[in-house]
């Protein structure tokens, strides 16, 4: 039973990472019914930013913080200078710009900071005060700061005017015009918000999965499971997918198959939706008429 | 005094197709023009070419100068709100909602307060569904919340989009009553487009007729209403 317990909490911390991931997917596909593929290699980059002002020396939290901010610029940049272009292209040509995103994002990463893996340090205390065992303080407090990080994203979209014209955007984009929404710039700040969201993800996996260029690739496919599981339209979906998923990988891991293939469950869970349920736990089921 | 809204020789075009040739209309301050045509005769694309929603040429006035929108939003912050085609309703928001949003682009707090008051006066049925999603709304209902998310932006042109469309009678009755009242009431200007064109006769001061993307006829509303040919093919009688 400890075992078990021990388990699910530390699926739960991991869930909480993937929870993000998924809500920033769902937070661009709301918006432009796109899938980003570069977004766990975005918030790998923020990851290496928040270990580069660690290391030259700055307190973690302000490091945490200024990683924020910075990723939220440079996700709203790449919207502005690279995205935009390809409004209203095939999709598959966006897919191909995406793909091409992620590569150049990962060798920059490589570049930049070499392919050596690099431990990041937790934020958290060697030591647990309570529920020792069954739970690590940095597990503890990777879920503790992505809830909080949830909870404002949900006051954001639902108390602000701002995060209500977001909505609008997302939502209808002619009418939102024809208040007087400015769409584009709603875009932006939503690549910019989901930038933002994986570069948490990234700071609280990095001490769990260590930093390398490569740390998000499994992460990302957990997210789309996520993603898919909750439904791709839902945010809330999403992050519940995410909790979820984290919890099975564990169980399956421990239980089932073994850590080695521990990804597939990613996999079995994201073909296992598609076919069974496409619209996800929680996501909306569209009917078009033809 | 000059008009509040004059068009010059407007051209609009789908892609490669053109859909208006040179249309000059104008609405004048605190006036109502209706827009009277059959389908197709691009009643809609006239409002969408004032809105910089297809590709336009031609001139604009607004207020006595150059107007010249290049993104919808640009109409909505000269105070040219819009109730579009299909209402445009934010589906999944409440009413409440969709109502702040047309007050989007204002800063004036309290005056919008005072606004989101008058508008449930106007429409009390959309004070009883405040807090319902719009998407569950009757269609009467929809297009008086387009008309009052319109209004939030404290306009001085309103652009009406076929208000009467797919509405049962007595529900188009009771909002042209309101669009009267909101016109002196409030003296917003409108640019109505209707395909009822008795309704719109009543309600407008001028009228102008469209077919094919060009101006066939235009007046005062009484002499439109008196013309021979008006009468029988979109007055029926």
């Amino acid at each position: 039973m400890f075992a078990f317990t021990h388990q699910v909490l530390s699926g739960l911390a991991m869930g909480s990472v993937y929870a993000s991931v998924a809500l920033a997917i769902v937070m661009i596909y709301q918006a432009t019914r796109l899938v980003n593929f570069a977004q766990g290699e975005m918030a790998m980059f923020s990851t290496y930013l928040a270990w580069a002002m660690i290391d030259a020396g700055l307190p973690y939290w302000v490091a945490f913080f200024l990683t924020i901010v910075i990723s939220f610029v440079l996700g709203a940049a790449i919207e502005r200078l690279v995205i935009r272009r390809f409004d209203g292209a095939p999709v598959l040509t966006v897919v191909i710009v995406f793909i091409g995103l992620l590569v150049i994002i990962n060798s920059l990463a490589g570049w930049l900071f070499t392919y050596s893996i690099k431990s990041f340090d937790s934020p958290f205390p060697e030591t647990a005060r309570f529920g020792a065992g069954y739970i690590s303080p940095h597990e503890m407090g990777a879920i503790g700061v992505t809830l909080a990080m949830l909870a404002l994203i949900w006051v954001f979209f639902r108390f602000t005017p701002l995060g209500l014209a977001m909505r609008a955007a997302a939502q209808n984009p002619i009418s939102a015009r024809l208040v007087g929404i400015g769409v584009g710039r709603m875009l932006a700040i939503g690549w910019g918000l989901a930038a933002a969201v994986g570069a948490v993800a990234g700071m609280m996996a990095a001490p769990i999965v260590y930093l390398d260029p490569n740390m998000m690739s499994g992460i990302l496919l957990y997210g789309f499971a996520a993603a898919l599981l909750g439904g791709i339209d839902n945010p809330w979906g999403a992050v519940i997918g995410g909790f979820m998923v984290g919890v099975l990988e564990n169980i399956a891991g421990a239980y089932l198959v073994g850590a080695e293939i521990k990804l597939s469950v990613a996999l079995a869970i994201i073909v296992g939706v598609l076919v069974a349920r496409p619209s996800g736990l929680f996501g909306r089921v569209i009917v078009t008429r033809v | 005094m000059a008009a509040l809204l004059e068009t010059r020789g407007l051209r609009a075009f789908y892609g490669q197709t053109q859909a208006l040739y040179g249309i000059d209309l104008a609405v004048e301050q605190g006036g109502v023009t209706a827009v009277l045509g059959a389908n197709g005769a691009g009643k809609t694309t006239l409002l969408r070419a004032l809105c910089a929603m297809t590709r336009r040429e031609g001139e604009l006035f607004f207020d006595g100068e150059a107007f010249n929108p290049r993104e919808a939003e640009d109409a909505a912050r000269k105070g040219i709100a819009h109730a579009p085609d299909g209402r445009g309703t934010f589906l999944d928001l409440t009413v409440d909602e969709n109502l702040r949003l047309g007050a989007y682009t204002r800063k004036d707090r309290a005056g919008v307060a005072a606004d989101l008051r008058r508008a449930f006066d106007y429409f009390p049925r959309l004070q009883e569904r405040r807090h319902q999603q719009a998407g569950t709304l009757s269609g009467g209902e929809q297009q008086m919340l387009a008309i009052a998310r319109a209004l939030m932006l404290r306009p001085r042109l309103l652009l009406l989009d076929e208000p009467s469309f797919g509405l049962a009678p007595l529900v188009v009755k009771d909002i042209f009553r309101i669009l009267a009242a909101i016109n002196t009431e409030n003296r917003v200007a409108m640019l109505i487009v209707e395909q009822n064109a008795n309704l719109a006769l009543d309600l407008a001061d001028r009228a102008y007729l469209l077919e094919t993307g060009r101006v066939a006829f235009h007046g005062p509303s009484s002499v439109v209403r008196a013309d021979e040919a008006v009468r029988r093919v979109y007055l029926g009688y």
